[in-house]
């Protein structure tokens, strides 16, 4: 593995769902610590390749690498164990639970001592609980947001459930994190505070594929953008390369206002 | 005067809390898979297996009642693991008719098998009645003070916190590496295990078992309690246990209209606690308002108030 490689790489990657193909072909590469953007109309099939990404979905077709090794076709929490976590169009988070207990979740994956050593008081699951709880109040306070960290998580102001489900991805330690519209339901003030926040989250190492409508913000965070259109890529370049791409605006166009 | 009072209290009721402990163990069985998500009607058949096992290797072996119990409890817990393999693909109201299903053709089992090779194995439909009374009361209290330990601990690890995600979202949940399947396999071994230890002990206690006992009815009797009593924290199947074994016997007077009234309280319960007694929110909730007047709801509070 050269540091150099790419951290995701989708080759010809096609999901049919009965007759219809809500991905066709579709290859691109992420590089390490990039921000990617994946725009493209309603329905073009942007949650559907999340959804294959994450193992929620499974390709009809192609194959899926990540960090070297092969994820086509591995269940959804294998895939998070090698590091991919992600956020949801409508926010997903366990409702009823707390800030820090959704937080603990997110970090299922790095702990190891479960219910025998539990029930056997082993110091070691003491110890690894104690120091979960130090990392996710650790990591609410270096997003700002530690005075949540006791609220019940379906009571939080939108935004903050939005930033919330972010840091509950972040809680894994992901090499990658998938954001699937993190703006929606946003104003213009809380977008761009998003977009900083998002710059940040790429500063500690993370790497980002991030679905997204709201172009303003795809030009402050992106470094690549991938189009796609009824399942296929259209094109692909920096922020300004695609809005200036002909049949990116064909696309758009075309149809209804979105 | 008053010792005199709680005993014959003691000796008219004693009965009546064996078997709401006995009751408890079975709202708990059924409590651990509504808590990954799961309705499971499976906890009768894992009782009737624990039960026969136990109270065979008693009578014809002479084994003391330890070993009769975890006898009872490993052979239901092979057959949950081995029956869970193929249901547990199942949710919802499927998976509660495949249960029910696995609870008749442990009936069935139970009524056919009466003697094979000329020696009576369960004795059909008379059941087993010669089995020797060895459960005392501290046995129960024992066992489901285990039990309470064994969730307290299983809510203070990651495993408890998974069953909990996988029931609030299963998918949520595997997206952030939890095995659902493994989880939910888990929770069902779990679950025969107890019941099958709660047969053995109320097979012990009563001298007495009958295919019949555990039958459909039995299955929906243990789903009540963790109905009325809750199925969020350990606590609320053990409630619904006791309310809904003394409940008859305190309402004797009423004859033969006795039964209808555990089914008046359920019907309540679901429409005005639809979580169950034990609900933490509820009741956080009534804390909250408790000595306020009537204010605006308490839920927007968590946005503005914090520093």
């Amino acid at each position: 593995m050269t540091p150099d490689a790419p951290l995701l790489q989708l080759s010809s990657v096609t999901k049919h769902y009965g007759g219809l193909a809500a991905l066709n072909q579709v290859s691109f590469e992420i590089a390490r610590g990039d921000i990617m953007g994946l725009i493209g109309p309603n329905g073009a099939g942007k949650t559907t390749l999340l959804n294959v990404i994450s193992g929620l979905a499974q390709e009809t077709s192609g194959t899926v690498l990540f960090n070297g090794g092969d994820i086509t076709s591995l269940p959804a929490h294998r895939i998070a164990s090698l590091g991919i976590a992600r956020t949801y169009q409508n926010i997903r988070l366990f409702n009823e639970m707390t800030v820090e207990q959704n937080l603990l979740l997110g970090r299922h994956t790095r702990t190891r001592s479960g219910m025998a050593s539990s029930l056997l008081l082993l110091p070691r699951q003491r110890r690894e609980e104690r120091q979960l709880r130090d990392d996710t109040a650790a990591l609410l306070q270096r997003m700002d947001m530690l005075a949540r960290r006791d609220a019940i998580a379906g009571e939080l102001a939108y935004g903050d459930q939005r930033r919330i489900e972010i840091i509950r991805a972040l809680a894994a330690d992901p090499l990658l994190l998938l954001l699937d519209e993190p703006s929606a339901g946003m104003n213009e003030s809380e977008t761009e505070q998003l977009g900083r926040f998002i710059l940040d989250v790429r500063n500690q190492g993370v790497t980002i594929l991030i679905i997204e409508h709201d172009m303003n913000l795809i030009s402050q965070v992106c470094d690549q953008v991938v189009v796609l259109n009824f399942g296929e890529v259209i094109s692909q370049g920096t922020p300004q390369q695609v809005q200036s791409d002909p049949l990116v605006i064909e696309a758009y166009l075309g149809q209804e206002e979105d | 005067m008053l010792t005199q009072f709680l005993t014959d209290i003691w000796l008219v009721y004693r009965s009546v809390f064996e078997f709401a402990l006995i009751g408890s163990a079975l709202g708990l069985s059924i409590y651990i898979t509504l808590r990954t998500g799961l309705l499971s009607l499976a906890s009768a058949g894992f009782m009737s297996i624990g039960a026969y096992v136990g109270a065979l290797l008693t009578i014809h072996l002479h084994t003391p009642l330890l070993v009769s119990v975890l006898a009872g409890a490993l052979a239901a817990g092979v057959i949950g693991l081995l029956l869970g393999l193929p249901v547990l693909r199942l949710s919802g109201v499927y998976l509660a008719i495949a249960t029910i299903g696995f609870g008749e053709v442990v009936r069935v089992f139970m009524l056919n098998i009466d003697n094979l090779a000329g020696r009576t194995i369960t004795g059909g439909a008379l059941g087993l009645n010669n089995i020797p009374r060895k459960t005392e009361t501290w046995h129960l209290v024992l066992f489901v003070g285990l039990l309470i330990y064994l969730f307290v601990r299983i809510d203070r690890s990651r495993t408890g916190r998974a069953f909990d995600a996988i029931r609030q979202d299963h998918h949520v949940a595997a997206s952030m590496g939890i095995n659902v399947v493994q989880y939910r396999n888990l929770a069902f071994v779990l679950s025969a295990l107890i019941a099958g230890a709660a047969g053995v002990f109320s097979a012990h206690l009563t001298y007495f078992v009958s295919p019949n006992e555990y039958g459909f009815n039995g299955a929906v009797r243990i789903l009540t309690f963790a109905i009325l009593g809750g199925y969020l924290i350990w606590l609320g199947p053990i409630v619904g246990a006791f309310i809904l074994t003394f409940l008859p016997e305190l309402l004797r007077f009423l004859g033969p209209y006795r039964p209808i009234v555990n089914g008046v309280v359920l019907i309540l319960a679901i429409i005005y606690l639809p979580r169950g007694l034990v609900d933490p929110t509820f009741w956080r909730k009534v804390w909250r308002q408790r000595g306020k007047p009537p204010s605006p709801p308490p839920l927007e509070t968590s946005s503005e108030a914090a520093p």
